[in-house]
């Protein structure tokens, strides 16, 4: 599971203005391709209510593992009768938000390190440049697991875990940025002028970090999709009844043997979604990065 | 070469100090008296008195640090609360399976990543390069344990080619233990496969640009000579970070993939570990992973100054 930061914009000079995201978004195919598949991610999250064609956790077992392409059931129904398609579509509601709390967490948390590292240098850079590679000395998922473990399983719990796993992603990410800002004319010229910090930062530095943290957001939410999956799967995340995809993925796999739907319905839906998230990331970076754009 | 390995070691000890202190909070963060904890159901007054004299809770925080950093570094990791077994013991005794899939799924990643990867960077811009390309991003975003669920349902429950479960240590029968290895190692290494194409493409791409490749084409060398005899060689040195990278995750990597296989190794012992609120356990396994981890940053550093000797850390 990677979780490798994306430093885009820390090559070269950047721009004194971030590029337009959607001016990229009208220009670049992929980029369009991929920010449709998103956009549809989360109108399905926000409509999930109405185009359910059931409630996810109503339990009929009467109706128990009805194949695929069954009347009223699209995608079949599961152990207790409940529809899988309902189930699957009330799943992004529950992973879409997980995953961008806990990049939110990262973000916040990591950008505030990575901000004051970054501008403030000396002992501040030294001891909080400590504290981020210890975080990073531990491999992402274990982390989050150690995390897990020792404030018990639930959703609200790994959301914390795995933004905790994402600090150090933005810390070194928005430091190197903030390093080579630090050196250019316009920020001089705003101390020279009797700027604050606090202007220089809000007004100069945080601008010029929206693009790489643009790119990142999209990397890191993919990312966290995947470790809320994988927790849910390990019983760590979503608890039961909660229509969770890595939970579905968990109780589907002993019915693998008759009934393999009930697993692959939602491993698919994970495998869209993280997929839909990396290649945007990827597509930005692409197009971002001032030496591939060439 | 040496002074460099010297500050890397000497930069590694407020970070090893850092990771001792986040792993030794882990119990102490759970809600509830660390004692117990540790105890489990054995919660008599005499044995929680033992454990707090033992843990030195009655002691400052830092106290009770030192006394279990005392104990760590002495080899003492403590016993499991489930089978008062010594947590070092427990984590020995499933270390060779964990190892055995992470090397064999590794082995597995390489061979497909370089030859998908070569391919694609030599002809860049293809079909080929966009099917590997796209291949890359599946990789990724396929979950491993997703992907070890298919290989189940299709070769193990449908065609019946691999069996389902079991481990055979590979020096007691080599060929039944990598027919119980493949479908664990090909889920595991799927998406370092995916990496490694990755960073394998886009490093050879730019070793094909390089002058000495003009030149070899342009003393007549066959495009086979200088894709295989020259460019991959050079071509290889990034790809070697991010594999030593990836035998530092084993650990996290098998943590999934032996859940859903049943794979006897430290990653299931995490998770049964967790279930069973046996903290020593899991602070013993977090410990070896993130120091695995730092290690193999350390050696994949070092091999890079050592094979690319333009690289100085002077």
């Amino acid at each position: 599971m990677s979780n490798a930061p994306a430093i885009v914009a820390a090559q070269e000079p950047i721009v004194s203005t971030p590029v337009a995201i959607l001016e990229l978004v009208r220009g670049h195919r992929r980029i369009t391709a991929a920010f449709a598949l998103v956009a549809l991610l989360f109108l399905v999250a926000i409509l999930s209510p109405v185009i359910s064609p059931h409630d996810p956790l109503a339990v009929r077992p009467d109706d128990s593992y009805l194949p695929p392409l069954s009347p009223g059931h699209a995608l079949g129904t599961d152990e207790l009768g409940r529809d899988l398609l309902s189930r699957v579509l009330w799943g992004a509601r529950v992973s879409l938000p997980v995953a961008f709390v806990a990049v939110a967490v990262g973000l916040f948390a990591g950008g505030l390190i990575g901000l004051v590292s970054g501008y403030a240098g000396g002992i501040a850079d030294l001891l909080l440049m400590r504290l981020v590679d210890a975080l990073l000395a531990f491999p992402g998922l274990i982390l989050a697991i150690a995390i897990v473990a020792a404030l018990g399983p639930g959703l609200r719990n790994a959301m914390i875990a795995i933004g905790i796993v994402a600090v150090p992603v933005y810390a070194r990410l928005v430091r190197a940025v903030v390093l080579q800002l630090k050196q250019m004319e316009f920020i001089a010229a705003a101390r020279a002028l009797g700027a604050s910090p606090m202007r220089v930062v809000v007004r100069h530095l945080i601008p010029n970090l929206l693009n790489p943290i643009i790119v990142q957001v999209s990397l890191s939410a993919g990312f966290a999709i995947l470790a809320e999956a994988t927790l849910s799967f390990l019983g760590l995340g979503a608890q039961l009844p909660t229509p969770d995809w890595g939970q579905m993925i968990n109780s589907g796999a002993s019915f693998l043997a008759n009934d393999p739907w009930l697993a692959i319905v939602p491993g698919a839906a994970i495998s869209i979604t993280v997929f839909s998230f990396n290649l945007l990331g990827d597509s930005l970076r692409d197009a971002l990065d001032p030496r591939l754009r060439s | 070469m040496t002074a460099y390995l010297l500050r890397r070691l000497l930069l590694m000890l407020p970070v090893a100090f850092l990771v001792t202190v986040g792993v030794f909070m882990l119990i102490r963060l759970s809600p509830g008296d660390p004692a117990l904890i540790v105890l489990g159901e054995d919660r008599s007054p005499q044995a929680i008195a033992q454990i707090h004299q033992e843990l030195g809770l009655d002691k400052p925080l830092y106290a009770q640090y030192l006394i279990w950093l005392d104990h760590i570094v002495r080899g003492d990791w403590g016993r499991s609360i489930t089978t008062h077994q010594p947590v070092a013991i427990a984590i020995t005794e499933r270390l060779p399976a964990t190892l055995e899939l992470g090397i064999i799924a590794l082995l597995w990643s390489l061979l497909v990543a370089i030859p998908l990867g070569t391919i694609a960077a030599v002809r860049r811009g293809s079909l080929a390069d966009q099917v590997a390309t796209g291949i890359t991003v599946a990789g990724v975003s396929i979950p491993n344990f997703f992907i070890g669920i298919v290989l189940i349902f299709v070769l193990s429950v449908s065609l019946r080619l691999f069996p389902f479960g079991g481990y055979v240590p590979f020096f007691q029968d080599p060929l039944e233990s990598l027919r119980h290895v493949a479908l664990p190692a090909i889920a595991l290494g799927t998406a370092g496969a995916a990496i490694n194409m990755r960073f394998t493409r886009s490093s050879m791409i730019e070793v094909l640009n390089q002058d000495y490749i003009r030149t070899a084409r342009a003393k007549g060398a066959s495009w086979r000579r200088v894709v295989f005899g020259h460019a991959l060689k050079n071509a290889l040195i990034p790809v070697v970070t991010i594999v030593g990278l990836q035998i530092g995750g084993i650990i996290e990597g098998a943590v999934v993939t032996e859940t859903v296989f049943t794979w006897p190794g430290v990653g299931r012992l995490a998770v049964e570990s967790i279930f069973n609120r046996d903290y020593t356990v899991v602070q013993g396994i977090v410990l070896l992973a993130a120091f695995s981890y730092m290690i193999a940053n350390l050696l994949v550093d070092l091999a890079y100054a050592w094979l690319d000797p333009r690289i100085s850390y002077a």
